[in-house]
C-alpha cells in the first residue's frame, strides 16, 4: 500500500528560503579568493574616477547650479552612495534576459515563493561595497565641510534620503526588469533612466530645462535622492519646479517609483506566461 | 491539507489549449504576417495518482507546452487544467510545494556550488523540517548513488550524475507529482537503468505519480503503464504499451548476420518481411510484428534455411510509431 | 626571360592582394548587414544617447555660462563637443569589447578562428568596420540632429573639418577596436575577464573626454590622458568635426591617432600569437 506524502508544518520562517539563498551566494563569492580582490579593487577604482569626473568640472567652475565644490560633495555623496547599495542589492536583475533564456526563470516557477522575491535575493554584489565605500567617504566630507544646521530635522532628513534612496534606484531598476519580459534587447533601452538616471542624480538639477527637471525630479524622481536633499540640508531656496521643502517628500517618490515597479512587473510575467514561453 | 486535496486524480486537463502569435517576415523588409502555432490543441486526459504516465511524441509536438501549462509556467489560451488539485497559474506557489519536475536540458541546481549545498538551500527554500531532509537526503543519496559527488560543484558532474542529482533534488521535499522532460537524454545505459530503477522504486514506496516525457522506448516499457502519444498538439493515442504496439502494427526488425552468401530469405512465416540485403546476402533485415510472431520463431525459420552467426532486434522509433498513428488516426 | 617570370611574379602578388582586400570588403559588409538587423536596439542606443545628451548638455552649458574660461568653449562648441561624443559613442562601442571575441576566447572556440586562412585581428577588424558603419546613420546622425534641434550646437561651414573628420572617425573608430580586442584577449590567461573590461569602460570613458574635454583637464591629468590611446578614440574625431582644431594642427591630431593605431595594434598581434601559443600548449 502506497504511502501518502509527509505532510510536516513549515520550518524555519517566511525569510528563510530568501536568507538561504543569498548566504550562499555571498560565500560563493568570496570563494573566488583573487577574482573577488580584483573586482573589488576595479570597483573602487570606479568610484573614484565616477568623482573625478564632478571634480575636474567644479575644478573649473567654481560654482555650478547655485553649489560648489564643497555641496558637490554632498551631491556626489548622497547620489553615489544610494546608487551603489541599491547597486549591490538588485543591480544583477539586468541579467533577466539571460535568466529567461537559460530557462533560470522558469524554474523559479517551481518554487514557492513569489517570483520577484526570488529574482531579487537569487543574487548579492558584495564587490559593488567598494564603489558604496567611496561614495561613502565623500559623503561624510561633505557633511563635515559643508555649513550644516546639525538637528534633529537634518538626520531624520538624511536617513529619509538614504532610505528612500536606495529604495528609489532599486524600484528604477525593478522597472526596467519588468520591461525586459517586452522587449528584445531590452538593456539599451532601460539603460536610458536606470544609468540615465544615476548620471542625472550626479547634476545640480538647477541647470536643467523645465522638460528635463519633470523628467527627472517627477517621473523618474532621482532628484529626490541628492540634489533635493542638498539644497535643504545647506539651506538653499533651490529653483522654480524644484523647491527645497519638496525633499521631505521622498517617501511619496519612494512609492510611486514601486507602484510602477510592481505594475510593469506584474503585466511582464502576465506577458512571459500569457503569450511568450 | 483539505479533505479535498487528497483527491486521486492528479492530473485533469480539459479541451486545453495554447496558441502562440508568431510574427514572420514575409520577404518586404517593414511588413510582418502574423502567425497563429497551435501548440496544444484540445487536449483532454485525467491521470490518477500512484500512476506512471509516458507522454510521448515528436519534437515540437507540444509536449513542453503541456508540461509548462500542467506546472503554472504558461497560461492556456482555453481550456481547463487543475494539477493536484489546484490551479496552476493562479495557485503556482501552493503547487510548487506538491510536485516536482525535472528539466532534461535545463538545471535547477547551483552550478558553481557543491551538490550538498544545493541540497540544503532546496530544503530552506520549502522550509523543510531539518530532521526530515537529513533522513531524506541520505535516503536519496542512498538509492541514487550520489554519496561520492556531494561535495563536487555541480558544473563539474558528468551527465549522468547531474541527471541524478536533478531528480533527487526535485525529490526532496517528497512531491505528490514528478514530471520529467526527458531525462534520460544523452546517459548511458547504466545510468538509464539506474534512473528507471529509482523512479519504479519511488512509485512503489510512496505512491509518487510520475509523468514522462521521452524518446526513449526503454524507458516506456519499463516504467509506464499508460501511454499517450501526441502529434501536433492532439492527443492521437491514450492506453496501454502493447495496445499501442498493436494500435500502430509497429515491426521490430531482426538483423541476422550469415555465415556465408545467402540469398534473400523470402516467403518466411508470420508475414515476415524482409526489408533490405547487405554484403551479398551476409546480413539481411527483416522486419516482423511482434504481435503475430516472436524473435524467437524467426530466428528458428531463420536458422532453418541459413546458418547464423550474429544477430540484433531493432526496436521501432517512437517516432516512426508517432507517424504510424497520425496516418491511422487520419 | 628574368622579367617575364618577375612580371608573373608580381601578377601572382596582385591578385591575391586583390582577393585579400575583397575577403575583408565582404568581412565589413557582413558587419555591417548583422548590425542592421539590430534596428531596435539601434532605435534604443538613439533614445539613451539622447537623453544622455540632454543632462550633459544642459550642464555643460551652464558651466560655460558660470565659468569665465572654460577651456576656450562657448555654448555652440560645447554643444557641438557633447553632441558629437554622444553621436560617436555607438561607432566607439566603449561599453564592452565584442562579447563574441570574449565568449569565444573562453570557451576555446577561437582556436577555430586560427585554422581561417584570414588574419584573425584584420578580419575581427573589418567586420566591425562594418558594425560602426551601420550604426552612424540610425545612431549618429540623428544625435547630432536632436542636438542642433533642440540645445544648438555650432558646426564648421566649410567642407575640409568633415573631410579630414570622416579620415578620423574611420581612425578612432579602428583604433577603439583595436584596443577593446587587446584588452578581450586577456581572457586567454584570465579566467573571468569582467571586473577588467568595466574598468577599462570607465577609465577609457573618462580619458577619452567623453564626460569632460579633455582640455579641461588639470595638468597632471591631461598628460595622463595624452599617454594613453583614449583621447585619440574620442576627443581626436571631436576636435576636428567641430572646427575646434584646423590646418596643420588637425592634421598633428590625425597623425597622433594613426601612430596609436599602429601601436595598438601590433599589441594586439603579440597578445594574439601569445595567446595562440597558449591555447596550443594547452589543448584549448
Amino acid at each position: 500500500m502506497a504511502e501518502l506524502p509527509l505532510v510536516s508544518t513549515p520550518a524555519g520562517t517566511l525569510l528563510t528560503p530568501y536568507i538561504a539563498v543569498l548566504r550562499s551566494r555571498m560565500r560563493a563569492q568570496q570563494s573566488y579568493r583573487l577574482s573577488f580582490a580584483s573586482e573589488v579593487f576595479s570597483a573602487f577604482l570606479i568610484g573614484l574616477i565616477e568623482f573625478a569626473e564632478v571634480w575636474v568640472i567644479f575644478h573649473t567652475v567654481k560654482v555650478l547650479g547655485g553649489l560648489d565644490l564643497d555641496a558637490a560633495l554632498l551631491l556626489f555623496g548622497l547620489s553615489n552612495t544610494t546608487f551603489a547599495l541599491a547597486q549591490v542589492m538588485v543591480g544583477h536583475l539586468d541579467s533577466l534576459p539571460t535568466l529567461i533564456r537559460l530557462g533560470t526563470l522558469d524554474a523559479f516557477h517551481l518554487r514557492p515563493q513569489p517570483l520577484l522575491l526570488q529574482l531579487i535575493t537569487s543574487d548579492i554584489s558584495l564587490r559593488r561595497l567598494a564603489r558604496a565605500a567611496v561614495a561613502i567617504a565623500v559623503l561624510t566630507l561633505g557633511l563635515m565641510r559643508n555649513d550644516i544646521d546639525w538637528g534633529p530635522a537634518a538626520v531624520v532628513l538624511l536617513a529619509i534620503t538614504l532610505i528612500g534612496g536606495i529604495l528609489i534606484f532599486g524600484g528604477i531598476f525593478v522597472c526596467a526588469a519588468g520591461l525586459q519580459f517586452f522587449l528584445i534587447d531590452g538593456a539599451e533601452l532601460t539603460n536610458s533612466f536606470t544609468y540615465g538616471g544615476s548620471f542625472a542624480a550626479m547634476q545640480p538639477a538647477s541647470v536643467f530645462p523645465p522638460p528635463l527637471k519633470i523628467l527627472f525630479g517627477f517621473a523618474i524622481p532621482v532628484s529626490f535622492t541628492a540634489y533635493l536633499p542638498t539644497i535643504c540640508l545647506l539651506g538653499l531656496p533651490g529653483p522654480p519646479l524644484l523647491p527645497s521643502w519638496l525633499a521631505w517628500w521622498t517617501p511619496v517618490a519612494t512609492i510611486w517609483v514601486w507602484l510602477l515597479a510592481l505594475c510593469l512587473w506584474r503585466i511582464g510575467t502576465r506577458h512571459y506566461q500569457g503569450g511568450g514561453g | 491539507m483539505a479533505a479535498s486535496d487528497l483527491s486521486d486524480t492528479i492530473i485533469d486537463i480539459e479541451n486545453l489549449t495554447r496558441e502562440f502569435t508568431l510574427y514572420r517576415r514575409n520577404g518586404k523588409k517593414w511588413r510582418r504576417t502574423r502567425d497563429t502555432l497551435t501548440a496544444v490543441d484540445g487536449m483532454t486526459f485525467r491521470i490518477e495518482r500512484g500512476a506512471a504516465v509516458g507522454y510521448i511524441g515528436a519534437n515540437g509536438a507540444g509536449k513542453s507546452t503541456t508540461i509548462k501549462m500542467l506546472t503554472g509556467i504558461l497560461v492556456p489560451t482555453s481550456g481547463s487544467v487543475r494539477t493536484c488539485g489546484l490551479e496552476p497559474v493562479r495557485q503556482r506557489r501552493r503547487l510548487a510545494s506538491r510536485i516536482g519536475v525535472v528539466f532534461g536540458q535545463r538545471s535547477q541546481l547551483w552550478w558553481d556550488l557543491p551538490l550538498r549545498e544545493s541540497f540544503s538551500i532546496l530544503a530552506a527554500i520549502h522550509r523543510l523540517d531539518p530532521d526530515i531532509t537529513r533522513k531524506r537526503t541520505y535516503e536519496l543519496v542512498e538509492q541514487l548513488e550520489m554519496a561520492e559527488t556531494l561535495d563536487t560543484p555541480v558544473r563539474q558532474l558528468s551527465l549522468g550524475q547531474r541527471m541524478r542529482a536533478e531528480v533527487a533534488a526535485a525529490l526532496l521535499h517528497s512531491p505528490e507529482l514528478v514530471i520529467l522532460d526527458e531525462p534520460t537524454i544523452g546517459l548511458d545505459v547504466l545510468s538509464k537503468q539506474r534512473l528507471r530503477e529509482f523512479l519504479r522504486a519511488e512509485r512503489v514506496d510512496r505512491g509518487t505519480t510520475l509523468l514522462l516525457t521521452t524518446h526513449d522506448m526503454g524507458d516506456i516499457e519499463r516504467l509506464c503503464d499508460r501511454v499517450l502519444v501526441v502529434d501536433h498538439g492532439s492527443l492521437v493515442y491514450d492506453g496501454s504499451l502493447p495496445g499501442l504496439g498493436a494500435t500502430v502494427g509497429a515491426r521490430r526488425v531482426l538483423v541476422v548476420d550469415l555465415a556465408e552468401p545467402t540469398p534473400d530469405l523470402l516467403d518466411l512465416p508470420c508475414d515476415a518481411e524482409l526489408l533490405t540485403s547487405e554484403g551479398d546476402g551476409m546480413r539481411q533485415r527483416l522486419a516482423f510484428d511482434a504481435e503475430k510472431t516472436t524473435a524467437a520463431r524467426l530466428l528458428a525459420a531463420v536458422s532453418d534455411r541459413a546458418q547464423v552467426r550474429d544477430l540484433s532486434i531493432e526496436e521501432p522509433e517512437i517516432e516512426d510509431i508517432v507517424r504510424r498513428i497520425y496516418e491511422s488516426a487520419r | 626571360m628574368r622579367g617575364g617570370a618577375e612580371g608573373v611574379e608580381w601578377l601572382a602578388v596582385a591578385m591575391r592582394a586583390r582577393r585579400t582586400a575583397r575577403v575583408y570588403q565582404q568581412l565589413a559588409v557582413a558587419g555591417f548587414r548583422r548590425q542592421s538587423q539590430y534596428k531596435l536596439a539601434m532605435f534604443a542606443g538613439l533614445f539613451t544617447n539622447c537623453v544622455f545628451g540632454l543632462v550633459r548638455a544642459a550642464v555643460m552649458v551652464a558651466a560655460v555660462r558660470a565659468a569665465g574660461d572654460f577651456g576656450g568653449y562657448d555654448e555652440g562648441s560645447i554643444g557641438a563637443y557633447v553632441w558629437l561624443s554622444q553621436a560617436l559613442l555607438g561607432a566607439m562601442q566603449f561599453m564592452g569589447p565584442p562579447l563574441e571575441l570574449v565568449d569565444r576566447v573562453k570557451n576555446g572556440d577561437i582556436a577555430v578562428d586560427f585554422l581561417r586562412p584570414v588574419d584573425v585581428q584584420l578580419s575581427y577588424l573589418a567586420t566591425d568596420l562594418g558594425r560602426a558603419a551601420c550604426t552612424l546613420i540610425p545612431r549618429g546622425i540623428p544625435s547630432v540632429v536632436f542636438g542642433y534641434l533642440t540645445f544648438g550646437l555650432a558646426m564648421p561651414h566649410s567642407p575640409w573639418p568633415y573631410l579630414l573628420g570622416a579620415i578620423s572617425v574611420l581612425l578612432a573608430v579602428a583604433l577603439s577596436f583595436l584596443s577593446l580586442f587587446a584588452v578581450g584577449l586577456i581572457g586567454f590567461w584570465v579566467v573571468e575577464t569582467r571586473g577588467i573590461r568595466v574598468l577599462y569602460q570607465i577609465c577609457g570613458t573618462f580619458l577619452a573626454g567623453l564626460f569632460v574635454p579633455v582640455h579641461m583637464f588639470p595638468e597632471w591629468l591631461r598628460t595622463l590622458a595624452h599617454a594613453t590611446p583614449f583621447p585619440s578614440i574620442l576627443q581626436a574625431p571631436i576636435d576636428i568635426l567641430s572646427g575646434r582644431v584646423l590646418d596643420s594642427e588637425a592634421i598633428g591630431v590625425v597623425a597622433t591617432q594613426v601612430v596609436w593605431v599602429v601601436l595598438i595594434g601590433i599589441a594586439g598581434r603579440i597578445l594574439l600569437a601569445a595567446g595562440r601559443r597558449r591555447l596550443e600548449v594547452q589543448g584549448g
